[in-house]
């Protein structure tokens, strides 16, 4: 770079406006409120436009960043946002929970001055912006081929598929299990987070497409991926990583302790927030203790704070930098008065003679060597024991995926964390006709690489249906 | 959305719903249950199929009218619909050649039993039916069983019909048999899934129990319906809900069947248009 062009750097990365922290704890509206015109043109206006642009291999799905950033920059949002959504057909959506910051932001030139572009929130600019012009433009579909695809699970991975097939003129239908479509980010990532709206809208513009979606059909159960072979020609399985992990330490049934799954479920699927208006009910909770450090930990505690909770803990057994959740998100949290106990793990809950749960006990750890995933690895320090009154416990240690489907499908191979084998590049599993991606593959992951999964299957299924080549 | 067929109230406080499912009535067994949402603000609640029929694609439940969510299901008529119906979901209850059954339902478990006791034996099982209830008017469908079951029992809490008393009293119908049953099945409230285990337990007869603990989702992705068996935690949903009832912690399941019993019974409370009807005919618990 010459000397030049560095005198003229703009290190001013523009904030997003958001609720404030003493507002928005106390209501369930979106925290972050997003860029106006004008912000977002003047943090375009800061990329360089690098001819070799570090940040597309940050990105998953390599979305030609700079190009739909230069859009911005001259105001010519409808090419921008086409643009974005020729590799990302769900930018509201990742705009918002995309954990930017180790992924295309880490690699943006600007990151050494500190000042990396915002690229999560130019993108989330854009999609806003065209959700504000009305319909949006359906796109020409491919002659019917006559093909008929069906698709298992209704989360990001199901949605790119069905959304891409449907385009090259198959017939495309997805089995849904719960009675709304959308995967985790209906049922878990919660209001705050990502509108409820912003998904409708995704799943009402792939019906648009055609897409027939059903929902409260549970494949391995309603009907067998077998049985459904016999009415469709090819099957993409993205049935996610719902099955949550328990610790096994005593007291874990007591009232009073959620797996974050049903915490966040009956929050946001069945909007306990709203009972009596909605039917199923959510329980106040004075002191709630939220074990875990990822998003899931953090949308969980912050669900918690805005049920009214006069204290609300996460429970990590690493330190704060080990934390896997997205930096916004701990730092969004803690501003909420969200209190982090680092360094601890729950040993045992104890409950009440109606066996509700009334306190926890923990040990204190210690960071020591690096363990197979890099981080430290935590110890326990010996005799280091202590109590906490607690009236909740929500364990957000992590999920696998449900056993239901590879265990109804006899030759669809898992490896043994219960996850499917599928080629990476194709999403080919072990089963004739059958794909797979998303968390059924990856275990827990992200969005967008249950996205990127899904294309990639998307494009192999394609193939197969007009080649016969598998 | 499934099509309701009928819905009437069979005894107090007891109605049976039939509904348009014909993907489930194909693949439906003994023992599986389906979860039903009323409306589109309604709770998922986990309800037994007790008959279906495969050739009108129709299933058929037996539901007690207990809170807000049974409330709105009582107020259904022909030509309605609820917005989900989904299943068939749990296991199966295992069928085999035991020799003799004792099938054990009260409450709505007479229905949810009556499948099961039909396949036993169709599978060449003695059958021996004992109803359970608070009185001579609540039992229903004891046609249905005629046929098929070599003795009827009947305990009722007012002597109306059969003994007098508590389901403690099985004891007293065992020791009346020539030889106690091989196994024993009991469907219906907790309690009377709990005492009569306890009652089997004492004297040593195999007994499985088809446990109705608070559900969400029914696939096994929340965990609400974690129970402990033998020492280990299952999931009602996809582990059971049949279970060796000597084994069930029952402490633990009393008490987190109640979790929610605050928050329900609020909604009383509130003044809302959804229609409580009938509150005749409570079960023990
Ligand atoms: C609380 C929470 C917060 C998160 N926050 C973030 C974040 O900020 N950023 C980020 O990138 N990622 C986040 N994630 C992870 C991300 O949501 C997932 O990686 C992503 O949703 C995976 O997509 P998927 O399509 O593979 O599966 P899912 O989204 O899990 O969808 C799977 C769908 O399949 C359905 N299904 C399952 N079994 C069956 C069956 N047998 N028949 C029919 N349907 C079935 C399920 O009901 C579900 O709707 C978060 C996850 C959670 C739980
Ligand atoms: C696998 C399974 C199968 C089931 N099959 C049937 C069935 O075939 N027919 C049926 O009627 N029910 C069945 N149940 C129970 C049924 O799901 C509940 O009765 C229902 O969820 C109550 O919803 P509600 O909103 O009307 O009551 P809520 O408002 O949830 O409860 C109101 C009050 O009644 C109590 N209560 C709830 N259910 C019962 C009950 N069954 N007996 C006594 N007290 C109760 C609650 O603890 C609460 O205090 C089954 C449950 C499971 C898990
Ligand atoms: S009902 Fe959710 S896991 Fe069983």
């Amino acid at each position: 770079m010459s000397e030049e062009k560095q005198g003229k750097l703009d290190l001013n990365r523009h904030d997003m406006p958001k609720q404030s922290p003493e507002m928005r704890r106390h209501n369930f509206n979106e925290v972050a409120l997003g860029y106006t015109q004008e912000l977002a043109v003047a943090e375009a206006k800061r990329c360089l436009q690098c001819k070799k642009p570090k940040c597309r291999t940050g990105c998953p799905v390599e979305i030609d960043i700079p190009d739909f950033i230069s859009y911005i920059v001259k105001g010519d949002f409808k090419s921008g946002i086409k643009k974005l959504k020729e590799k990302n057909c769900l930018p509201a959506v990742c705009g918002r929970v995309c954990p930017q910051e180790s992924q295309c932001e880490s690699q943006c030139i600007l990151k050494n001055k500190g000042a990396e572009v915002a690229i999560g929130r130019l993108e989330r600019f854009l999609a806003d912006w065209e959700a504000t012009q009305g319909e949006v433009d359906i796109p020409l579909k491919a002659a019917r081929t006559g093909k008929k695809v069906a698709v298992v699970g209704s989360g990001p991975a199901g949605i790119t598929v069905a959304g891409d097939l449907i385009l090259l003129g198959h017939d495309v239908t997805i089995f849904e299990a719960l009675h709304k479509a959308g995967g985790v980010l209906i049922y878990g990532i919660p209001e705050f987070r990502l509108p409820k709206a912003i998904v409708a809208r995704e799943v009402e513009y792939v019906k648009k497409l055609g897409v027939n979606v059903i929902t409260d059909y549970v494949v391995g159960k309603t009907r067998s991926i077998d049985e459904l072979l016999k009415e469709f020609d090819a099957i993409f399985i993205g049935t996610g990583a719902g099955l949550p992990w328990f610790m096994n330490i005593p007291g874990e049934n007591l009232n009073g302790v959620y797996s974050a799954n049903e915490y966040l479920t009956r929050m946001n699927l069945m909007q306990g927030y709203r009972f009596p208006m909605s039917s199923t009910p959510i329980r106040k909770h004075a002191k709630v203790a939220v074990v875990g450090g990822g998003n899931v930990a953090m949308d969980s505690a912050r669900t918690a704070l805005r049920m009214g909770a006069d204290e609300v803990r996460i429970i990590y057994r690493r330190s704060h930098s080990e934390l896997p959740a997205r930096a916004e998100e701990s730092e969004n949290a803690e501003e909420e008065g969200v209190i982090f106990n680092m360094l601890t793990l729950p040993v045992q809950y104890i409950g009440d003679e109606n066996g509700w749960l009334r306190e926890i006990e923990c040990l204190k750890m210690e960071l020591g060597e690096p363990d197979a995933s890099g981080r430290p690895r935590p110890v326990e320090m010996p005799n280091s024991n202590f109590k906490m009154k607690m009236d909740a416990v929500v364990c957000a240690i992590g999920n696998s995926p449900n056993p239901l489907v590879p265990s109804t499908t006899p030759g669809l191979e898992t490896t043994r964390h219960g996850t499917l084998v599928a080629n990476p590049e194709t999403g080919k599993t072990t089963r004739d006709r059958v794909w797979a991606g998303g968390d059924i593959v990856t275990g827990a992951a992200t969005v967008i690489l249950a996205m990127g999964a899904g294309r990639k299957a998307a494009r192999s299924i394609h193939e197969f249906l007009t080649t016969g080549k598998q | 959305m499934n099509r309701v067929i009928e819905r009437t109230m069979i005894v107090p406080n007891m109605h049976l719903l039939t509904l348009e499912a014909p993907e489930i009535a194909r693949k439906i067994q003994p023992g599986q249950f389906v979860i039903v949402r009323a409306d589109d603000e309604g709770e998922r609640i986990p309800l037994s199929v007790a008959d279906w029929d495969i050739g009108k694609g129709t299933i058929t439940i037996i539901f007690m009218e207990v809170g807000a969510s049974t409330g709105v299901l009582a107020g259904l008529t022909a030509g309605d619909s609820v917005a989900t119906c989904v299943g068939p979901l749990g296991n199966a209850t295992t069928i085999g050649r035991f020799g003799t059954v004792m099938c054990v339902g009260g409450c709505y478990g007479i229905g949810s039993i009556y499948p099961v006791a039909r396949e036993l034996w169709y599978a060449g099982n003695e059958i021996i039916m004992v109803f359970e209830a608070r009185s001579s008017y609540l039992i229903y469908w004891a046609d249905r069983f005629v046929h098929r079951a070599a003795k009827i029992f009947t305990i009722t809490r007012d002597g109306s019909l059969g003994m007098k008393g508590h389901i403690t009293r099985l004891t007293d119908v065992i020791h009346a048999l020539p030889k106690p049953p091989d196994r024993i099945i009991v469907n219906g409230c907790t309690y009377l899934m709990a005492h009569a285990s306890e009652v089997t337990k004492n004297l040593g007869i195999p007994t499985v129990v088809n446990l109705n603990p608070i559900m969400i989702d029914g696939t096994g992705m929340c965990g609400v319906c974690r129970v402990t068996v033998g020492g280990t935690t299952k999931f009602a949903c996809v582990d059971g809900p049949e279970f060796d009832g000597h084994e069930v912690d029952w402490k633990e399941f009393l008490a987190r069947r109640k979790q929610y019993t605050n928050e329900e019974t609020s909604y009383f409370r509130h003044s809302d248009p959804k229609p409580i009807l009938h509150r005749e005919g409570k079960c023990h618990s």
